[in-house]
């Protein structure tokens, strides 16, 4: 039993069933990502965590208390909105302490707990203005502090980011870092970036059509993908998935995939497990930054595999240079050092790090291996 | 495109910028024109209101003569003080004075309650929904049209049933029962493009049904309460039906009291006299526009356009 427990949540409308089963759970302190894309079900979750929508079936429950029910105030949360919601008729000051004043604490503890969260903030010098008169990442900031002078148990964030222009964005996104590393708060956090959901989060839930597709660390959902959409969902580029056999040589299983001139390729796989697929067809997911010059392979990898293909095009970003080929039918694209002299219409020896390879059932679209 | 030269973008004169009132630049000719219509406007339009001004500070001697569009003569303001607290209404030489206390009675709480009740209706409508509001709503719309002699036997059945009949609070009663439709449909509309969130950060901040109400949407509600004030200050003080049909004497609207003033048909028709209650009874109307006009207007067009 975690600090934030969900257990077996659903949520119709009507007869329309829009939530199906969820059950995760937090510990304390963790941040908790709920990530997918719009329609997903995510802040129909979030807003039944807050109590602003009723659950229909399941528990919710809240440092061991079970919450369904129980107004949204005395579930000892606090939420920051997608417009974070700042009350236009208020000065900073009383936008910060509105909740505190609400709950009957007193006139001093309220300005002492206000001058805390306005340093922690940096927004001392705004407390007398109206949120009219502020930037959008100051909004941001107060509307931040409105949830922070609660001292709630768990902080909840509907996509507090996706109204930031996109440096003011990144920059936020590392202060909300910085501050659950400070403050060590449970946090649950809405968004459909998966950027933001990997960057900020101890554990991710990835949402897809009103289901958990999967929950785990960040690491566990980059790496093993649990379906076909985690693994097309996270990450960008993101992972390429090559229609592909299984074959078995010399005792191993191999996947046998097409390249550019329509030969066909074998690649030794890592997981002897997938022997039982041989001659079946597979979904082989590898990320791009797995596919790379021989030079920039990972050398601790124990299964690189060597492969000759034609490039088609070369995205040279800067930090990286990105390769796009053909595999099994399907541009693939590769991320190699920046450095790397690859030039399109080329055959160029591609090293696969077939380590982090991960193989998909093509008909469940579940991973196997 | 390329034919322009670089010239002629760089080294324009300043042109004189329009200020925010003039969308279109126009020519002094046409200015002039415009001007000269407007006023021509104005006037006919001033031009009844001047001449009750004019002859309300004129002796009765001076109209029956027949001088209407003159200045007066002898100026004097003994039809004022007549109508306001001597001249004959009915039975009674009171003058209007008791009438217009009347209606001042009957107007600020009928403006007050119906203003207050449509605003939480328009809140609950909008910020608390539940299955059949939009119905409900349209229901109430229902009230802005329905002519006022259709209502008049019921209510006067059920003042008579509730024991208010020729009562100022059972005029109170009738004003904000028949302004409610027009309030709540001022009030919905404004709260419609108020955002929800802000309810519902309010809702976890730990606030409830009305405090959210008081400290959260009442504060943003200036411009739209200015307009309901204005409608239901003007309809309710300018009604004659409601106050003829629903008061008895001592709670007579100043309109019955003009009515009764004019048409007064014993002794010699006051002319000036009854053009100085006229006035009287259009100041306070007069002086809710002058004082909330401007921002009748802003109200209006709250929510139409953004900002």
């Amino acid at each position: 039993m975690g600090f934030l427990d969900i257990r077996n949540v659903t949520k119709s409308y009507g007869s329309v069933e829009v939530l199906h089963r969820v059950d995760i759970s937090a510990e304390e302190g963790e941040f908790l990502v709920l990530v997918g894309p719009s329609g997903c079900g995510k802040s129909t979750l979030l807003n039944m965590i807050a109590g602003l929508e009723a659950i229909s079936s399941g528990d919710i429950a809240i440092n061991g208390r079970v919450v369904n029910g129980v107004h949204p105030s005395k579930r000892n949360i606090a939420m920051v909105f997608q417009s974070y919601a700042l009350y236009p008729n208020m000065t900073v000051g009383q936008n910060i302490t509105f909740g505190l004043e609400m709950h009957g604490v007193p006139k001093p503890e309220r300005d002492k707990a206000l001058a805390q969260v306005a340093k922690l903030l940096q927004i001392d010098h705004l407390l007398d203005r109206k949120p009219a008169q502020l930037s959008g990442g100051q909004r941001q900031r107060v509307a931040m502090g409105r949830a922070l002078v609660r001292n709630p148990d768990v902080f909840l964030f509907d996509e507090p980011l996706s109204n930031l222009d996109a440096k003011l964005r990144v920059d936020m996104r590392t202060e909300i870092k910085k501050l659950h590393q400070r403050l060590g708060r449970t946090i649950v956090y809405v968004t459909h970036d998966q950027i933001e959901a990997m960057t900020l989060s101890t554990r991710i839930a990835v949402m897809n059509k009103g289901y958990v597709q999967q929950f785990g660390t960040p690491k566990e959902i980059y790496d093993t993908p649990s379906n076909l959409f985690v693994a097309s969902f996270m990450g960008s580029p993101s992972m390429n998935l090559i229609p592909a056999k299984v074959a078995v040589e010399n005792g191993a299983p191999h996947v046998v995939v097409m390249d550019a001139e329509g030969q066909a390729r074998l690649l030794r796989l890592s997981q002897p497990a997938l022997s039982a697929w041989s001659g079946r067809e597979i979904v082989l997911g590898v990320r791009p930054e797995a596919i790379t010059d021989p030079e920039g392979a990972d050398r601790k990898s124990l299964n690189v595999q060597p492969l000759k293909n034609r490039v088609t095009v070369t995205e040279p970003a800067g930090s990286d240079t990105f390769v796009t080929t053909t595999l099994g039918g399907k541009d693939i694209i590769a991320r190699m050092r920046a450095d790397a002299s690859v030039s399109p219409g080329e055959v160029f020896d591609f090293a696969v790090n077939m380590d982090k390879a991960v193989a998909f059932d093509p008909v469940t679209e579940n991973r196997i291996a | 495109m390329s034919t322009i030269s670089q010239e002629a973008v760089v080294v324009r004169p300043a042109a004189p910028v329009p200020s925010q009132d003039t969308a279109v630049r126009t020519s002094r000719v046409a200015r002039t024109f415009i001007y000269l219509v407007l006023l021509l406007f104005a006037l006919f339009y001033l031009l009844p209101f001047a001449i009750m001004v004019i002859n309300s500070v004129k002796p009765l001697s001076e109209i029956t003569g027949g001088n209407m569009l003159a200045l007066p003569q002898d100026w004097t303001i003994a039809p004022w003080l007549s109508a306001w607290s001597t001249a004959q209404i009915g039975v009674e030489p009171t003058g209007l004075r008791p009438y217009f206390l009347n209606s001042i009675l009957m107007v600020v709480p009928a403006v007050a309650i119906s203003t207050i009740l449509g605003a939480l209706n328009g809140y609950v409508l909008t910020k608390w929904r539940f299955r059949g509001d939009t119905i409900l709503f349209g229901l109430m719309l229902f009230a802005c049209f329905i002519p006022f002699q259709i209502v008049l036997i019921p209510m006067a059945r059920m003042l008579g049933l509730m024991g208010l009949a020729g009562s100022t609070p059972g005029l109170i009663l009738v004003h904000v029962v028949y302004g409610l439709g027009f309030t709540t449909l001022y009030f919905r509309n404004y709260y419609a493009a108020f955002p929800t969130e802000l309810v519902r950060a309010a809702m976890m901040d730990g606030a409830g049904f009305f405090r959210i109400f008081w400290r959260i949407m009442l504060p943003v509600s200036g411009p739209i309460a200015v307009v309901s004030v204005i409608w239901q200050f003007t309809n309710i003080w300018n009604d004659f039906l409601f106050g003829a049909s629903f008061a008895d004497l001592d709670s007579m609207p100043m309109t019955v009291g003009l009515n009764n003033l004019v048409n007064s048909s014993t002794g010699v028709k006051e002319y000036n006299v009854h053009f100085a209650g006229a006035i009287l009874a259009a100041l306070p109307t007069l002086l809710v526009y002058i004082v909330a006009g401007r921002y009748f207007v802003r109200g209006l067009m709250a929510g139409s356009v953004k900002g």
